[in-house]
């Protein structure tokens, strides 16, 4: 059994599928920020059978996390300060999504223009539908994979 | 500073006072000849097309502007590989205002994020054509008298027609209406419209011959297939021809019923039916002019 050790304040993302952590990594972006972090991949799980954790040691405030909820909304954020567990975040589908889903359309000028980002706003909360801002080719967040 | 993407951006009552103003041009053309004296319009024209550049043209020139540009990508910069954001920065160093189409559907969005003056969507891709739109409300406003409690047959490509499109998303915040979408199977209107139109409790039908909804209509909105929008020549050549309306078609409608076309028309009209008083479509050309008048006057915050 591997032991990681608890951290003052920050994040522990909880119930990611296992194998996604790596991705979860990139998508928020802590590549870029200097704080530590523990990726825990294929951590037994009674729910899940296996899963992957991550541990951010971070502000609370500096990680904008509503793109989990594009992501996978089953993951269960704890919010930790102090040492202690103060919070479980409820994950909002954003209202917009940056450069985590790519403009699929031809026709899309983001087809061509390779810096533009690939920004897609929520249309339809209910049935997870995301639309390009630029050409409004659909995207449903229930195909993401 | 405002844009013009989408014919949505400008709420019911400000198109009302744009119509307003448009109809004042009609009546009043030597008020305005001065209007924008000073100011350049920019017409940025990535893809071919003489009808829209020319009608913007023309409304700048009748307000006394001036006009520059290009009209197609290859005489552009873009054929060197700048980008569009890039263009309109450089743009904006030389004109008051732009309208821009591009082939690919953003573009015009692009630009406007980075532009220093108002741009118009001239037509990006097969996505919005909001000055085409604005010319068909005006055109149906002014020769009806309202905007809503009508019938419409939108026929022809509705899958790529980006006029059907706006034009659609446009008349749904009107009461009372009541669309009829006549196509070939493969040139449907697209789910994300039928969609919408569902989630709104708007009333609409979807058929494939022109002949059984003739009589039930108030307007008729034909539309050319276009051959830039496929892909595929064979599926182009199979149903360029599918509908044309002739004087037969005609006499099954009523006699108040008007007949609109975004042009350039191919074959979808027989040209028999340009004397019928219900063809209006060269009538909505001279509203296009009007119409893009207003919009320049509007988006320049020029009061006259």
């Amino acid at each position: 059994m591997l032991n990681v050790g608890k951290i003052e304040e920050g994040f522990v993302l909880d119930h990611i599928e296992a194998g996604k952590s790596l991705s979860i990594y990139h998508h928020l972006q802590l590549d870029k920020l200097d704080c530590m972090v523990a990726i825990i991949k294929n951590a037994r799980s009674n729910k899940m059978g296996k899963k992957d954790i991550l541990k951010v040691e971070c502000d609370i405030d500096t990680l904008n996390l509503d793109v989990l909820a594009f992501i996978d909304h089953n993951i269960t954020v704890n919010v930790i300060k102090d040492g202690e567990l103060v919070d479980k975040k409820d994950l909002v589908l954003p209202k917009e999504i940056k450069n985590i889903i790519k403009c699929k359309n031809p026709r899309c000028i983001t087809s061509i223009e390779q810096e533009l980002p690939h920004i897609f706003v929520l249309a339809d909360e209910k049935n997870e539908v995301y639309r390009c801002k630029y050409c409004e080719e659909k995207y449903n967040r229930r195909d993401f994979e | 500073m405002r844009h013009l993407m989408n014919p949505l951006d400008f709420t019911v009552d400000e198109l009302d006072r744009l119509f307003d103003l448009a109809n004042d041009i009609e009546k009043n053309p030597s008020k305005y000849a001065h209007a924008c004296e000073g100011k350049k319009l920019a017409t940025c024209f990535y893809e071919p097309s003489t009808r829209t550049r020319l009608s913007f043209e023309s409304a700048m020139l009748n307000l006394g502007g001036q006009v520059i540009g290009f009209s197609d990508a290859a005489s552009s910069s873009a054929s060197k590989g700048e980008s569009v954001s890039d263009t309109i920065r450089v743009i904006s160093c030389f004109a008051d205002i732009c309208a821009m189409r591009h082939p690919k559907e953003g573009a015009p969005m692009v630009a406007a994020e980075k532009s220093g003056i108002p741009v118009i969507n001239a037509g990006d891709g097969g996505h919005q054509h909001p000055t085409q739109t604005l010319t068909d409300l005006l055109t149906i406003r002014s020769l009806k008298g309202r905007l809503g409690g009508f019938t419409i047959g939108l026929c022809g490509d509705l899958k790529f027609g980006r006029t059907v499109h706006s034009l659609i998303n446009a008349l749904v915040r009107y009461p009372d209406i009541n669309f009829i979408f006549i196509s070939p199977p493969e040139l449907k209107v697209p789910d994300y419209i039928i969609e919408m139109l569902n989630e709104k409790h708007i009333n609409y039908e979807e058929v494939i011959g022109l002949e059984e909804c003739m009589s039930k209509l108030d307007l008729l909105y034909m539309t050319r297939v276009q051959r830039e929008r496929f892909f595929n020549e064979e599926d182009y050549v199979r149903l360029k021809d599918f509908y044309i309306l002739n004087k037969a078609k005609m006499a099954m409608a009523k006699e108040d019923m008007l007949v609109l076309h975004p042009l350039p028309r191919v074959n979808e009209i027989s040209v028999e039916v340009d004397d019928d008083p219900r063809a209006v479509y060269f009538k909505q050309v001279q509203y296009g002019v009007y119409v893009r008048m207003a919009l320049i006057l509007t988006l320049l915050e020029i009061n006259i």
